[in-house]
């Protein structure tokens, strides 16, 4: 059980969160001019690291916002939380 | 007093006493005592049968780690509860106990055969032995195991207590109250830390408590004597809270703990009732320190498991603390120094004592003493065999070879009615590794130890590997100083004098003469299993430590291999010859000891079970005879028997009536989502199939969600409201799945879109009206209103006042009649819903429930997402090819429709199925074949939905089929257990065609 710092609200327990897989796969402008091996590649690969990982969080049970995580799977250790659409910081 | 009640302790109220039945029969003990102890002051050591052998067992310990004390408690009563570790109840007035595992009866037990057949029970017997033939399970093994595993009986009626829940959150929390734990929690509280101190004894102190021996000595004060002093004063600071009875359940990451709380267990059975039983504490601590403490370890020898052999620390705290001797001829067999703390204790006392030592000397005080007390002592010597059956007899010791590898020398024989064992300490680190932390092995005394790596929790004392009292307070002082950056503390100064273990020997798996395939040397003593299991496991090739141990079962029972795992894992080093340091650990998982179920659930039994979703409408509906459906977290009605009806004869009545004349649905529960913004009518073509840009304001569309792969996500109507402003509806069970999918797609692909999201399900009612005479009625309720098809026509809405109240009224079907919905804030709905019968009355308007809708919309083969689709589903497959946009770029899940895997043609897809004998209604689930006499028979399909259609007067159903669109006309059948039911492939919309009947 994780406390997260929702980037709008600021800390909550992880019971307000739902996770939303791995972050910055950006849905392909064109779909139509892909292949389905590329299409296939955005569809259904994602990555599962033991160790840091960016995630999209949901903050369902509080302000609905989805932000980004960075958080090490192997310890549950956050790095960082940031909004969509900034820039993933260096970890 | 009794025979084996010896001594007066400060613990136990010898003027209360209590009466208890064990087996049947009465007993008597005081308050202060647990069962175990209260057992053994009457002379009672047999309490239970192995699981497997069904050997003869003994109370063993005094605590959680009691492998064979387990009683079934108050049995045939509601309050019973098996697996009840005797060790761990606190004695109360009418309590009654049995022992588990030994049908027939504890002294005359049938599964003692199978002690005579161990040679051919081996590790992995169950697997081996029950594995063929395959009929032979149902009938003979299962039972047959079932009956000797004895488990205890779970119990037949409600659980009356009550369990509660509680959040709490603290600066630090300690958990374990011994001796280290009342340091910290002193050094936090003192310093102005909210601080809560768990631990699960009823009292405080650990075995710090009964420590009396001279040797250990703290400020000049007996050890027990400082810290009774401490405990009062800690008792006194405000800011500290001391949960006693409570024990550590689980650690989670990030200091979230969950502790239970007993609150009436040890209460009297006739104060028991109607109160709080147990309480889980769910704690957030910014810091915690755990003082777990430690577990005395057993040795490993043949037959070491007879009634009689106790760890030698629990027979120091029998002793010491409850006053009871567990033998009056003790004999010590031990591998360290603090056996000899019981010898002492013993002799003084006045109970004949002597040592077995395998160690060749020690040169420490506490042994100076037993030795200056002239108690005999065996260096070099080891157990190897052991006798008498329902209690310890007699054993037989040998000396020792050089290097400990084997024995040397004659037997030599010594009578004894008790075997107090001691293989040294084990770490209590199962806090510290479920909270993601690691351990380090030390050699010197083969324990593991955490490797402290978090900077939000820390161990101290003896589950941190510190085992010297002068250790412990010092060590625990420092850490603990410097884990909540404190200078100083009232410890600093103290002085402590102990005796120290210099001289450390271990043997995992002791020595014998007779080989080990002759022995018993039990390790797992629960589970029955032997060192001899663990290396047949490793001959048959196992070698991951989790992997012998689900063979062999060590470390399965519900102790949890407290006691078992350090030698299971020795043995296994041994055996393979690696260090034991690279084997790593089995996995110590939630909880440390069991949790009822009540616990767990809490007050969320019965009403409080789940929220339950009521329409505006609900109470009309149950005073007028509903019978509900859950769907989701609504309840929906699910048909309105008049008289006597059945599901299927209600069911036929109201489908009839609505196509003959009107029926209404109280359809308030569909998700409804009002959508906003400039870039509202782009964010529509965006997420469904079908093209919005063009559906002028005051119109209806029905939409279909596909998922990004390509699948059926949702269904329903959307409305055009104004320009920028819409009114999404979802299925009842979508609802809150839409608007989430939508919210993720409007914030993290489509930020630039002007568009706004409101959940509205809960703000409007809705009456949906259907029938021939439907417009009749409408044009009752809204007289002023023109419902011509040129006025009103078919898909489009119309805003409208009912009693001075606003309202929508949509014309859309799902149905396939002439059919309205309105829709009215929330409040308003019960009294639309009475206006709307009222005004229906004379054409005998019958209210439909959900079976009745669906049966309705199948007989025109419109789709229930989730019922006709399940997530495999496109709308290509559903033969809804008119609904996805060619024109549209793209949508969500558009791409998909063409992967290789999409446009297969032999993919499940939806077709209508009809029976031969028409009266023949099909099970919905029921699997399709094309071939019944194909080997394996291949199953083409299954049945989606299965009505008997009383405007058809026939059985119809929906089904999905490979390759089914080709299908129309084609036998096909439907094997059932008794029958093969004939059916033949066909459109699947079976009634009205032309859609004549929605302007009727
Ligand atoms: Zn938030």
């Amino acid at each position: 059980m994780f406390i997260i710092n929702c980037p709008y609200c600021g800390v909550r327990d992880q019971s307000e969160f739902s996770c939303g897989g791995e972050a910055h796969i950006v849905r392909p402008k064109q779909p139509t001019e892909l292949s389905d091996d590329e299409w296939a590649e955005y569809l259904f690969m994602r990555k599962n690291i033991k160790g840091v990982q960016f995630e999209r969080w949901n903050h369902a049970h509080g302000c609905r916002k989805w932000f980004n995580m960075v958080r090490d799977t192997s310890n549950d250790k956050i790095h960082a939380v940031y909004k969509m659409g900034e820039k993933p910081p260096v970890i | 007093m009794t025979k084996y009640r010896i001594n007066k302790t400060r613990f136990v109220d010898q003027t209360k006493t209590i009466s208890f039945t064990f087996d049947g029969k009465k007993y008597h003990g005081f308050e202060g005592d647990t069962l175990a102890s209260a057992l053994l002051s009457n002379g009672i050591h047999l309490v239970g049968r192995s699981f497997k052998y069904h050997r003869p067992r003994g109370i063993m310990s005094c605590g959680s780690e009691e492998p064979n004390a387990i009683c079934q408690i108050n049995a045939d009563t509601n309050l019973t509860e098996p697996n009840v570790r005797a060790t761990e109840i606190e004695l109360y007035e009418g309590l009654r106990a049995s022992s588990q595992n030994c049908w027939p009866s504890l002294n005359f037990d049938i599964g003692g055969i199978n002690n005579l057949i161990s040679p051919f029970i081996p590790a992995g017997f169950y697997y081996k032995t029950f594995m063929w033939p395959k009929s032979f399970w149902k009938k003979i093994y299962e039972p047959l195991i079932r009956l000797s595993a004895g488990l205890g009986k779970s119990p037949s009626q409600p659980d009356p207590d009550i369990y509660d829940h509680k959040h709490e959150h603290c600066d630090v929390l300690v958990i374990g109250g011994g001796i280290s734990g009342i340091i910290s929690a002193k050094i936090a509280a003192k310093n102005n830390l909210k601080t809560i101190l768990i631990e699960d004894k009823n009292i405080l102190g650990g075995s710090t408590i009964y420590q009396n021996n001279k040797n250990f000595i703290i400020d000049n004060k007996k050890s027990n004597e400082w810290l009774m002093n401490e405990i009062s004063e800690l008792e006194k600071l405000d800011n500290l809270i001391i949960k006693t009875r409570t024990s550590l359940a689980a650690f989670h990451s990030y200091n979230y703990l969950l502790a239970k709380e007993n609150i009436s267990d040890h209460l009297p059975l006739d104060k028991k009732n109607g109160d709080i039983r147990q309480r889980l504490w769910k704690i957030r601590a910014d810091k915690v320190i755990v003082a777990a403490g430690a577990i005395e370890r057993p040795l490993i020898f043949n037959n070491n498991d007879r009634p009689g052999i106790i760890l030698a620390n629990s027979v120091k705290k029998y002793l010491d603390f409850y006053g009871v001797s567990t033998g009056l001829n003790n004999i010590i067999f031990t591998n360290n120094d603090s056996a000899y703390e019981t010898a002492v204790s013993l002799f003084e006392k006045g109970i004949s004592v002597k040592i077995i030592d395998i160690r060749k000397k020690s040169s420490s005080n506490i042994v100076k003493n037993a030795e200056d007390l002239g108690i005999r002592i065996y260096w070099n010597s080891t157990v190897v065999n052991t006798f008498g059956y329902k209690k310890i007899k007699s054993i037989e010791i040998m000396n020792l070879s050089e290097d400990g590898s084997n024995v040397t020398g004659n037997k030599h024989k010594i009578q004894c009615d008790c075997l107090s064992i001691s293989g040294g300490w084990t770490p209590m680190v199962h806090m510290h590794t479920q909270s993601g932390g690691k351990l380090d092995f030390r050699e010197i005394d083969q324990v593991f130890v955490p490797s402290e790596k978090s900077e939000n929790h820390i161990n101290v004392g003896s589950c941190n590997g510190d085992f010297e009292l002068e250790e412990i307070v010092k060590n625990t002082n420092n850490k603990v100083k410097k884990f909540l950056n404190i200078n100083e503390s009232g410890f600093d100064k103290i002085s402590v004098l102990c005796s120290k273990d210099l001289e450390k020997k271990n043997i995992w798996l002791l020595p014998n003469t007779i080989s080990e395939g002759k022995t018993k040397s039990f390790i797992d003593f629960q589970n029955d299993s032997t060192a001899k299991d663990i290396k047949l496991a490793l001959r048959e090739g196992f070698k991951s430590i989790e992997h012998v141990k689900r063979y062999t079962t060590t470390g399965m029972a519900t102790d949890q291999g407290k006691l078992s795992n350090m030698h299971a894992l020795g043995i296994i080093a041994d055996t393979a010859g690696v260090k034991m340091g690279t084997l790593g650990t089995t996995t110590f998982r939630p909880p440390f000891t069991p949790l009822t179920f009540g616990a767990i659930v809490g007050r969320s039994v019965g009403k409080f079970f789940d929220v339950v979703r009521k329409t505006s409408i609900h109470e009309w509906h149950v005073q007028n005879n509903a019978k509900f459906e859950n769907v989701g977290q609504w309840k929906r009605p699910w048909y309105y028997p008049i008289n006597n009806e059945n599901l299927h004869e209600a069911v036929q009545r109201e489908s009839k009536t609505a196509r003959d004349s009107a029926g209404i649905l109280d359809a308030s529960t569909l998700g409804k989502i009002d959508i906003q913004g400039s870039d509202a009518s782009e964010f529509l073509n965006r997420v469904y199939t079908n093209a919005w840009s063009k559906l002028g304001i005051g119109k209806c569309r029905y939409g279909l969600m596909l998922n990004e792969d390509g699948m059926v996500y949702d269904d329903g109507v959307t409305t055009r409201l104004g320009e920028n402003h819409y009114l999404m509806t979802t299925t009842t069970g979508g609802a809150a799945n839409v608007l989430s999918k939508l919210e993720d797609y409007l914030q993290t692909e489509w930020p630039e879109l002007d568009v706004y999201l409101t959940s509205v399900t809960d703000h409007y009612s809705t009456a949906s009206i259907c029938g021939p005479n439907s417009k009749k009625i409408l044009k009752k309720l809204f007289p002023n209103k023109d419902f011509s098809d040129e006025a009103f026509p078919h898909m489009s809405y119309q805003d409208a006042i009912i009693d001075k109240i606003e309202c929508r009224i949509m014309r859309i079907s799902f149905t396939g009649e002439l059919s309205y919905e309105i829709n009215i804030e929330s409040k308003y709905g019960k009294s639309l819903w009475e206006n709307c019968i009222k005004a229906g009355e004379e054409y005998k308007i019958t209210p439909y429930g959900t079976e009745t809708m669906h049966l309705l919309r199948a007989e025109k083969g419109f789709i229930i997402v989730g019922q006709d689709t399940d997530g495999t589903m496109t709308p290509i497959d559903l033969q809804m090819d008119w609904i996805v946009s060619k024109k549209k770029y793209d949508f969500i899940g558009k791409r998909s429709l063409y992967r290789s895997d999409t446009i297969r043609e032999d993919r499940k897809q939806l077709v209508g199925l009809l029976t031969d004998d028409p009266n023949e209604i099909l099970e919905e689930g029921a699997q399709i074949v094309s071939e019944l006499d194909k080997k394996p028979v291949e199953m083409i399909g299954h049945v989606t939905s299965s009505y008997f259609s009383p405007n058809l007067n026939k059985s119809i159903a929906l089904a999905v089929v490979k390759g089914g669109k080709k299908m129309k006309g084609q036998k096909l059948f439907v094997p059932m257990e008794n029958k093969n039911i004939n059916v033949t492939v066909s459109d699947f919309i079976f009634l009205d065609k032309e859609n004549k009947r929605i302007n009727a």
